[in-house]
């Protein structure tokens, strides 16, 4: 490497086609190791926490000046939020109570000896990271993770709706897919009709599509769409998204269906990690009746989409 | 040692964590389509000015560390940025004597066969390709590669 004469440097150049050929062939096998048999996750768990102290430094400006405004808060506008929250809270309650009847008038309905609890069992606050994955894709970082307990395939809601499933845990933070991802498909329904289909991301926080409805099918603007219960990874029952427009071609067998997903997308940095009852009739179905063995499983979406 | 035979590694591993810092930093979604690929900007720069530095080992873990920031598939950005640096490498006497305007054009094409390289990666993987924003980045790579060179020219004795 310190070859200051021509025979050196001769040599040194020579040997880049070996070394590349190595290179080339150590990427390509963990490539094929990464892709195939999931065998580098322990790596792949080593990485990420290698890699949170970047993100967390990346993150720490916009961190600081949220800290910052917090602490510039004045006195009356905290008092002012304070109000809008009581007033929001009471609104809440006030509907809890209305729900609490409802809940057992349906388990009344379903001949159910009591009241059934909320689906949802426990719930873990998280932050989003400000660090940009790759540019076209639909991910975020967010700063809990599997010494928290979360876990491959968890549900992440935001507070409008549903927003999107961990994709790959580390130990302090973990990646998260959001539904607005073009690999993502949610199984939803229409609250309205009933009717059954997929949400499919677009690669756009704004946006997402219905592509598998027929042409006269139940559907208008504005139906809102929850989540089916189908797929093994979301519970039944959670808002989605509102339809935005309904395209029907009498040309086409398919209707152009799109919706805006409820959840703030772009704009929430505050989700919450969900963990379910099993067994609840409104809880996603065990895992292993719907998908392949845990070893042949490769996509983390509900539904894979096939490749294109 | 003569003075001439210097690497400059320390200026070499901090612009590439710059960069690599560069490329995770939030922008705003017009913003973030034409990012330039920093990092492998920095890269293309080290291996055609001083090759011997890092040889392939350095754009072999530079590709990693993208793969591992940008949640793909391990290797993926590896086998680019090697086949890149490769290149570059190989010709790097006959790019370094060309003048400006034409390195920039040479640094358009490289991040264009990068850009073409991780594509048919994410296509054997699976992954969508509907995306044609993806070959907006190659051009304002091509545009920043002066600025890029000439900043990181001051940081060691070119040769």
């Amino acid at each position: 490497m310190f070859g200051g004469t021509g025979r050196a440097v001769q040599s040194r150049v020579a040997a880049t086609g070996l070394s590349f050929t190595f290179y080339a062939t150590l990427a390509v096998i963990l490539m094929f190791l990464d892709q195939r048999g999931h065998w580098l996750d322990y790596a792949r768990y080593g990485l990420s926490a290698a890699a949170y102290p970047v993100q967390l430094a990346v993150n720490s400006p916009s961190a600081a000046w949220h800290w910052l405004r917090g602490i510039a808060a004045t006195r009356a506008t905290l008092q002012q939020e304070n109000s809008a929250l009581r007033a929001e809270n009471r609104a809440l309650e006030l509907r809890t109570l209305r729900i609490e009847a409802l809940e057992s008038e349906n388990a009344k309905l379903r001949a159910l000896a009591a009241a059934l609890p909320d689906v949802a069992q426990k719930w873990l606050p998280a932050e989003v990271l400000n660090v940009e994955l790759s540019t076209l894709r639909q991910r975020v970082v967010i700063n809990k993770g599997a010494s928290s307990g979360v876990f491959k395939g968890q549900a992440v809601l935001a507070s409008g709706g549903l927003m999107g499933q961990v994709m790959r845990t580390g130990p302090w933070s973990s990646e998260v897919i959001l539904i607005t991802d073009p690999e993502h498909a949610v199984p939803v329904q229409v609250l309205r009709s009933g009717l059954r289909t997929i949400a499919v991301g677009q690669g756009n926080s704004g946006v997402m599509t219905l592509p598998y409805l027929p042409v006269n099918s139940d559907i208008k603007v504005d139906d809102l769409l929850v989540t089916s219960g189908l797929g093994g990874v979301f519970p039944a029952g959670y808002p989605v998204a509102r339809v935005t427009d309904v395209g029907r071609d009498p040309g086409q067998p398919l209707a152009q269906v799109h919706a805006q997903p409820l959840a703030a997308i772009d704009r929430d940095r505050e989700v919450s990690l969900v963990w379910f009852m099993p067994g609840h009739p409104a809880a996603p179905a065990p895992l292993e009746e719907v998908a392949p063995p845990p070893g042949l499983a490769s996509a983390p979406q509900a539904v894979p989409t096939e490749p294109k | 040692m003569n003075a001439r035979a210097v690497e400059p590694r320390a200026a070499m591993l901090f612009s590439s964590f710059v960069a690599l810092i560069f490329q995770v930093v939030p922008l705003p979604a017009g913003l973030s389509i034409v990012r330039p690929a920093f990092l492998v900007i920095v890269v293309l720069y080290w291996s055609i000015s001083a090759p011997r530095a890092g040889g392939l080992f350095f754009p072999f873990l530079c590709g990693l560390a993208l793969d591992v920031f940008q949640g793909a598939v391990l290797g993926e950005h590896g086998l680019a940025l090697v086949t890149v640096a490769f290149l570059a490498i190989r010709f790097h006497l006959l790019i370094r004597n060309k003048p400006l305007f034409e390195q920039a054009l040479i640094a358009f094409a490289a991040l264009a066969f990068y850009e073409f390289i991780v594509w048919c990666i994410d296509g054997f993987s699976g992954h969508t390709l509907n995306a044609g924003l993806r070959w907006l980045h190659p051009i304002t790579g091509g545009l920043l590669w002066p600025v890029v060179s000439g900043v990181l020219a001051r940081t060691h004795r070119p040769r």
